[in-house]
């Protein structure tokens, strides 16, 4: 006998044929993978409706991108690495164990087009991938185990640590590589004893080394060990597979379809109920998420296909100033409840309790500011903002408001504005005398004009904001622009109405809003308030096109119309902070700095936490209403790495930014040493 | 002649200032009016107090009974109903207690009724004129209250001039025989006190609130010193609480609580928008700031440029020393 | 538990600025939104919350115009089962006692354990509770902040000067004015009011309730409103100015005049 006898055609004790094993052994374990698989469907069966089957070409360009590119891997680089390498390795592995499985009941199976050269440039890329893979898996569980990185960390609140079972699915990928590489290599050294020849193994591979370590070993053990690491691979392989759906490892299977049905479009909000029309919702009887089963499928499979990487929850302002949310738990406690109401055998469970009775808490989904940080982070696009708003429109929907919200709600409901301040007055920033003399601002409720400058509320009524509205006005005269304002006709763009879950509010302010844009005859939209922006652009329908000022004023600048002074104050050092609503959710990030930059001398630094990693400096609208428990403010952290970054002068694009940044300055106690400046009011200094 | 009763309230063997303010009141709806005090309670201390009121009242009827040793409005009124003859004008404070007795009791002697009044303008005919403010003080009315068959009226505590020093020299008169059944429904149990710690700044009258102008925690003792002076607590703005110098439930602001006192210092605070909107009521507001052009001057009513730290205590002792 | 909550449709102090109209003698009312009285609304939440503990029905009640009805059914929203509309152009124009005259004439035709009013409306005088048990002779307390449900009485909280809570033993049928801060009452939408948009509210004139018209409005009211003035605002600040001592001297004279000492 030259060659070794594979598990197609051994006999245990010379008389049992393993094929037979073989055979068993994968229909149990694509039973179990098949049952498993049934009962984790069966939420998403009952869950909401979703729609994500649109944007195909986006979606596949996601899939190319996000999910085989693992372009996110990296912003975590070790994380990253060793992730890329793990993917990388089961993607070419993949082929290796399914013929594996084959060679069980067929001898030598290979797949067509692997028996010749390519097979051997196969051979040689897999004996490399799974060395790397053992590689890349051991420095994990020495980062997991031993050095055990911050990020994930389970706090008390949250339930258990997940470190062991990280670890063990370590182990077993690591098992699958030791006996991959264990079967090969006997076949190998076996081989070369009795016929002397070496065939070619890529070097300082498993296979390579465990050959090398079996080369005296008797023909008879290598025989007995090539069947055993055999079985020792298949048994893996398909617990593996099963034990894949039991926990985070179940990304291996979802994330494939998580990030093809990933978000595609930014800024807006889900539809209350996909299908129903706005001026339907009054036949719905629920609104938003109250149960587990309100949630759409689609956020269904991101809670299977949470990795528990902890890097949204890393990201989340919220997390990083103490305040009762972390992305991450939203998602695994979500997940545990699912197991726990689906479980493996038996009925389908239902506490009966509202989830922010049963696994949330109130203030932990109002304390999110929808900044985006976490849906930006996640490797397997995965969603917050919209489970965020689904939840408050359940709470909303059962009256669960806080009532520092219901001040501010009910003011919006009576006045259109959140301060319960008269609707005559909005525009009475305009009346300012200093001002009114340099610029008449037209009111479009009878005078007409091309642009409409959307002023919003806290920019209309807050005497310290109302500055912005008034440099707005200037930078747009001296840029030549044909604009007016609503006046008392405007009303809240609502944009964080929607996201604090008031559906019924928001539509009423949207339908007034358009109304009254649309009368006006415009023809373009230009508003100096990025959360107004975002609502008129993204969740208003039907609007002419709108612009941030920062976008006119960078523009304007291209096209020379704009002139800029150098800069007056050449000795400070500015540094300009992304607002999120400009930023993150609308993709604006070099327009103002190009503006900040057509300042000559103006010295400009970099936040390390910048463009679609900016952190939020508390959030707007609403959410300055609301009363979180927190251990420090947002601003405050914001206004500290401003400091670090050596800034004297802290820009930014966003009335509410400005507010609680000016505020965090005073509160960190570096007042005379950082200021907080609008981009209008930088501009209009140094206009010529 | 215009015949007025005035219940005065008392604790502790003291009575409330509003009994030296009566007089005043009485004497702004008819100078020639007689007045008399009326008290109810038990033992020496309702013996102490009405002796006391005998200064300022020519008559002081007390009730003594048991059942009156706490003050429970269904009792006093009770009492009240069979004491005071019909026809005549009664007051009381505008607070807790005279809120519980004196509506039903207008019911009870079928008198009219007016609330919380801060001025009187005289009676013409059977009509009596008075000043009183809505919607939580944003505007003053006047009302005419018709007392052909007698009026219950409360008064806003520190709204009428008190009398000084001896004024009268009155008798007690003991009409407790006359009390009649003062069996009740309702029974007073106990008084839980407020927990110690637990300040609630949206009941207060007077508020000395602080703002970043303090500078530092420590400093949050000279502003201690005098909210003691002037009876009251401390409350503040939104950085204070940011910076853990007082616990949350002490902010004014459209984050913090919303307060309605009737006098607001504000010590150095700037009077942003969201600070302001927590403050109702159309307070008298006291500004002291060092910054000549903070906001707050706007609306405040008295404004001082001084800095916080060294105004606070000479206003502190100067108080104190009244 | 049958429960009667007595709210009434008032001026929105938080969202209006008052001025008066032209002729100085009334509010300027075009730009003024109303809503519920702050106060009823925490007592129709503390009746929602004592029927979801030991069962029964909430009625909200008003007296007002056609216009009331709005605020009926944001109560309603919140979870009130019923709703009734008092009005007939004969009410206007009623004091105090008048209003708790109507609300007594319908209260005896139905039969209610517990009635709650708000301790205060928007005139600020805190007096149709008092005067509607006193014609009814039921106990009463005023500025109720805790209520606590036994068999056949209830213990309740009032809330004194200083922070202070009294504590009284009260036998059923009463009727209590809560303060605010007895709960956390629920927010109610648009879409909340919508939903109840449909449910009928019958609506009772002085002739339903047989009321001589005389002993209610304006004919009955003994005590009438003349006019409105608006207190003196000012127009900024009157700084003091003077040496420390001028100063404090001049301020401690005016928060006496003020009631600050």
């Amino acid at each position: 006998m030259t060659s070794i006898i594979g598990p197609a055609s051994y006999k245990f004790f010379g008389v049992f044929p393993a094929a037979l094993l073989s055979f068993i052994l994968p229909i149990i374990g694509i039973g179990c993978f098949t049952y498993i698989m049934a009962r984790r469907i069966a939420p998403l069966v009952r869950a909401n409706p979703d729609n994500r089957f649109d944007h195909i070409g986006k979606r596949i360009q996601n899939l190319i991108v996000i999910w085989l590119g693992q372009m996110r891997q990296p912003r975590y680089m070790l994380a990253g690495v060793l992730h890329i390498v793990i993917f990388a390795g089961f993607l070419i592995l993949s082929i290796r164990s399914v013929s594996l499985v084959i060679i069980g009941f067929s001898d030598g199976f290979v797949f067509p087009g692997l028996g010749g050269g390519l097979g051997l440039v196969y051979n040689f890329i897999k004996d490399y991938a799974a060395t790397f893979v053992l590689i890349a898996c051991i420095v994990a569980a020495v980062r997991r185990g031993i050095y055990k990185p911050k990020r994930y960390a389970v706090p008390e609140k949250y339930g258990k640590d997940h470190t062991a079972e990280a670890v063990f699915v370590l182990g077993i990928i690591s098992t699958l590589m030791i006996s991959e590489s264990l079967f090969e290599a006997t076949e190998a050294a076996f081989e070369f004893q009795k016929t002397g020849e070496t065939h070619f193994l890529a070097p300082l591979t498993l296979v390579w080394i465990f050959r090398a370590m079996l080369s005296s070993v008797s023909p008879n053990v290598l025989q007995g060990l090539h069947i055993f690491f055999y079985y020792v691979h298949d048994l893996a392989f398909f617990f593996f597979l099963c034990f894949l759906p039991m926990g985070k490892h179940f990304h291996v299977i979802t994330s494939i379809f998580n990030v093809f049905f990933m978000r595609v479009q930014k800024g807006n909000i889900k539809p209350v109920k996909y299908g129903i029309a706005d001026d339907k919702l009054d036949d719905l009887t629920s609104f938003g998420v109250k149960k587990l089963e309100d949630f759409t499928w689609k956020h269904m499979l991101d809670f299977y296909s949470c990795a528990d990487c902890g890097r949204c929850s890393d990201q989340c302002p919220a997390n990083a100033v103490g305040r009762p949310l972390s992305p991450r738990f939203i998602t695994i406690k979500a997940r545990d409840l699912i197991f726990k109401n689906y479980p493996m055998s038996g009925e389908i469970y239902d506490s009966g309790k509202l989830l922010v009775q049963d696994i949330y808490t109130e203030d932990e989904i109002w304390s999110c500011t929808t900044c985006g940080a976490c849906e930006e982070e996640c490797p397997l696009g995965i969603e917050y903002i919209d489970k965020m708003v689904d939840l408050r429109r359940g709470m909303v929907d059962e009256g669960l408001v806080p009532q520092s919200l219901q001040k501010p709600m009910k003011a919006l409901e009576k006045r259109g504005n959140p301060y319960g301040k008269m609707e005559k007055k909005r525009a009475e920033w305009a009346e300012d005398k200093e001002f009114s003399a340099l610029c008449q601002v037209k009111d479009l409720d009878g005078e007409t004009a091309d642009t409409l400058y959307f002023v919003d509320s806290i920019t209309s009524y807050d005497d310290n904001i109302q500055n912005i509205a008034r440099k707005t006005s200037l930078i747009l005269k001296k840029a030549g622009v044909d604009f007016g304002i609503l006046g008392k006709l405007e009303k809240d763009s609502g944009n964080e109405v929607l996201r604090f879950g008031e559906e019924m509010l928001y539509q009423d302010l949207k339908s007034q809003n358009t109304e009254a844009i649309l009368e006006t005859g415009v023809k373009q939209i230009i508003t100096s308030d990025p959360h107004a922006y975002n609502a008129l652009k993204n969740d208003y329908k039907g609007l002419p096109p709108v612009k941030h000022i920062s976008q006119v004023v960078a523009q304007k600048i291209r096209t020379g119309e704009l002139d800029l002074k150098p800069c007056l104050n050449p000795e400070k050092v500015y540094v300009y902070h992304d607002p999120c609503y400009l930023g993150r959710h609308n993709g604006i990030y070099e327009d103002p700095r190009q503006a900040l930059d057509a300042i000559e001398g103006l010295n400009r630094v970099e936040l390390e936490k910048s463009r679609d990693r900016s952190f939020c400096c508390g959030g707007g609208g609403l959410m300055l209403f609301y009363e979180p428990e927190e251990e420090t403010r947002m601003g405050v952290l914001r206004v500290n790495m401003a400091a670090e970054a050596g800034a004297t002068v802290i820009v930014t694009a966003c009335p509410f930014c400005l507010v609680n940044i000016q505020d965090a300055i005073k509160v960190a106690g570096k007042e005379g040493q950082m200021e907080a400046l609008d981009f209008t009011e930088l501009i209009e200094q140094h206009l010529v | 002649m215009t015949q007025i009763f005035a219940y005065i309230p008392f604790s502790n063997g003291v009575a409330e200032d509003v009994a030296m303010e009566f007089p005043t009141a009485a004497a702004k709806i008819d100078k020639g009016a007689s007045l008399t005090a009326v008290l109810t309670g038990s033992g020496a201390d309702l013996d102490k107090v009405a002796n006391d009121m005998t200064g300022l009242y020519a008559e002081v009827i007390k009730i003594n009974h048991n059942d009156l040793a706490y003050p429970n409005a269904e009792v006093v009124r009770k009492a009240l109903v069979n004491v005071i003859p019909a026809g005549s004008i009664v007051l009381a404070p505008h607070n807790t207690f005279g809120m519980d007795l004196a509506p039903g009791l207008s019911v009870k002697m079928n008198a009219s009724y007016a609330a919380d009044i801060v001025d009187f303008a005289g009676v013409e005919g059977t009509v009596l004129k008075a000043s009183r403010q809505e919607l939580g003080g944003a505007v003053s009315t006047h009302v005419a209250i018709d007392i052909a068959s007698g009026a219950v009226i409360t008064i806003r505590p520190g709204s009428f001039a008190p009398v000084e020093g001896k004024t009268a020299s009155g008798a007690v008169v003991d009409k407790s025989a006359n009390a009649g059944d003062l069996s009740a429904k309702r029974k007073f149990l106990e008084v839980v006190q407020a927990e110690v710690g637990d300040v609630d700044i949206t009941k207060a009258d007077v508020l000395v609130s602080i703002g970043r102008g303090i500078e530092e925690q420590e400093n949050i003792e000279i502003a201690e010193e005098l909210a003691k002076a002037m009876k009251t607590v401390v409350s503040c703005s939104r950085p204070i609480v940011d910076a853990k110098w007082l616990e949350k439930g002490r902010q004014v602001g459209t984050s913090g609580k919303t307060v309605k006192p009737k006098v607001y210092m504000a010590m150095g605070i700037s009077g942003s928008f969201q600070h302001l909107g927590g403050l109702k009521g159309n307070p008298f507001i006291v500004a002291v700031n060092k910054n000549p052009k903070a906001p707050i001057f706007q609306v405040a009513d008295v404004g001082i440029v001084a800095n916080i730290i060294e105004f606070m205590p000479e206003l502190t002792s100067a108080i104190n020393d009244l | 538990m049958e429960i009667l909550v007595c709210v009434k449709r008032v001026p929105d102090t938080a969202e209006n600025e008052f001025e008066l109209n032209g002729a100085g003698n009334d509010l300027d009312r075009d730009d003024l939104v109303y809503s519920v009285n702050e106060w009823d609304n925490y007592a129709v939440e503390e009746a929602i919350q004592i029927v979801d503990k030991v069962g029964g029905n909430v009625t909200v009640i008003t007296v007002g115009d056609s216009e009331s009805e709005e605020v009926l059914r944001r109560e309603m929203a919140m979870g009130a089962n019923n709703g009734i509309l008092l009005s007939d152009d004969a009410f206007e124009g009623s004091d105090g006692k008048g209003i708790a005259a109507i609300l007594k004439a319908e209260i005896e035709k139905g039969k209610y354990d517990l009635i709650l009013t708000g301790a205060q409306a928007d005139e600020g005088a805190g007096q149709v509770g008092g005067m509607l048990a006193a014609m009814l002779d039921l106990p009463y307390a005023s500025l109720v902040n805790k209520i606590e449900v036994g068999e056949g009485k209830i213990k309740v909280g009032r809330e004194i000067e200083g922070g202070n809570q009294e504590m009284n033993e009260i036998s059923l049928p009463c009727v209590l004015s809560i303060q605010t801060g007895i709960n956390e009452p629920r927010y109610v939408g648009i879409r909340g009011i919508r939903k109840v948009a449909g449910v009928e509210i019958p609506v009772k004139s002085a002739s339903d309730l047989g009321i001589a018209a005389d002993s209610i409005g304006k004919a009955g009211a003994k005590t009438k409103r003349i006019d409105y003035f608006v207190p003196d605002l000012g127009a900024g600040a009157e700084m003091l100015e003077g040496s420390t001592d001028e100063i404090i001297a001049k301020l401690i004279e005016k928060l006496k005049a003020k009631g600050g000492l």
